[in-house]
């Protein structure tokens, strides 16, 4: 029996010292990346996708139209639904919000305004295409199809 | 004097420190949603004047690629039926690449090319003059599937990105992860696409089928 006791214990205590700085940084990590949702999402989002993603230099130029089928469907029926900021909108309303982006921005990037459209993969092209009239009409011509990754195999 | 004060303990109690940084921690853990401004990017056309008529275009039908989609989400490519748009993209950098009767811009263009590029020239006389003619044209219906629709889209700027790659040796994806934000990257990118536009047309969608 003695010859199991003499094992001596190693000291088993790790150091915690160093823990809140690694806290601390995985804190800063999560702040700086970190972008509080400013709106409800009051549309279905499934985001279909692609290949052939670019990525804009300039975030500050983007704005959000969501569109899909409203998720309370017994509110705002079943047919899919145009959202800018936090409300529903019909298609002329576009031409009004896309102005009212527009005058946020700096005179200079004004031209420059993009409008990233995601859309729920269950829209079909006619809504889509009603928004996109308007866009015209409201000259926000640059449009960005909002997409998650996809690897060919090839 | 300010020093005969009795000094305390001028330590601030650390140990909980750990405690409150979780929490914070925890918090942004949940609030936090990753940026995700990745898409395909379109030029819309700029809005018609009602008071001017439209322009009137005349391009030789073999100049045109037509991939129209219904509303049961069938293709018909260049006249011909499939159901997936499988392989597209392969058939659209064929066509753009085809040079079967070239203009003088055409040439000028071929002679730029890397020989690899040039020797993917079919010369089909039924195919496109020249990339600078040749134009894909995609229409949809109401009732396409916006699934689909951007998976045709996706194609035909794949095969335009694979011949700007190629153009600069490069792969098509990392052609389009030039960022254009130093002078060797812009430098790249625009030897990539220099006098060979995207000629992708998003036609307006016929009414049939749809809402």
């Amino acid at each position: 029996m003695s010859k199991f006791k003499k094992k001596t214990k190693a000291d088993t205590t790790i150091p915690t010292s160093a823990l809140p700085d690694i806290i601390f940084m995985l804190l800063f990590f999560f702040m700086v990346t970190t972008v509080l949702r400013d709106q409800e999402i009051l549309v279905e989002q499934k985001i279909p996708q692609a290949s052939q993603l670019q990525k804009l230099q300039k975030k500050s130029l983007i704005s959000y139209l969501f569109i899909g089928k409203p998720k309370n469907t017994s509110l705002y029926g079943s047919e899919p639904r145009v959202q800018a900021n936090d409300v529903l909108v019909t298609a002329p309303d576009i031409v009004q919000w896309v102005n009212q982006e527009r005058d946020k921005l700096p005179e200079a990037d004004r031209g420059g305004i993009t409008i990233s459209m995601k859309v729920d993969k269950d829209v079909k092209m006619g809504p889509i295409s009603d928004v996109q009239t308007e866009l015209r009409n409201a000259d926000a011509r640059r449009v960005l199809y909002a997409s998650t990754g996809k690897i060919y195999d090839n | 004097m300010a020093r005969s004060k009795g000094r305390g303990s001028q330590e601030v109690n650390a140990g909980s420190m750990a405690d409150i940084a979780f929490l914070l921690l925890i918090f942004f853990l949940v609030t936090t949603t990753m940026a995700s401004d990745k898409g395909i990017l379109n030029i819309l056309p700029p809005k018609l004047d009602p008071n001017v008529p439209p322009p009137d275009i005349q391009k030789n039908e073999r100049n045109i690629f037509t991939i129209l989609i219904n509303a049961n989400d069938d293709l018909l490519v260049e006249g011909e039926y499939r159901r997936s748009p499988d392989g597209l993209d392969k058939e659209i950098k064929d066509f753009v690449l085809n040079f079967g009767a070239p203009t003088e811009k055409g040439v000028a263009l071929y002679n730029t090319f890397p020989a690899t590029l040039q020797a993917q020239a079919l010369r089909r006389a039924e195919s496109s003059d020249d990339p600078t003619e040749a134009v894909v044209s995609i229409k949809t219906n109401r009732g396409t599937s916006y699934e689909l629709f951007l998976e045709v889209f996706d194609l035909a700027k794949k095969a335009y990105f694979d011949i700007y790659g190629e153009r600069v040796g490069l792969s098509a994806d990392e052609y389009r992860q030039l960022t254009g934000d130093d002078d060797a990257s812009k430098a790249l990118q625009d030897r990539g696409k220099a006098d060979l536009p995207m000629a992708i047309s998003i036609a307006e969608p016929d009414k049939i089928g749809g809402n």
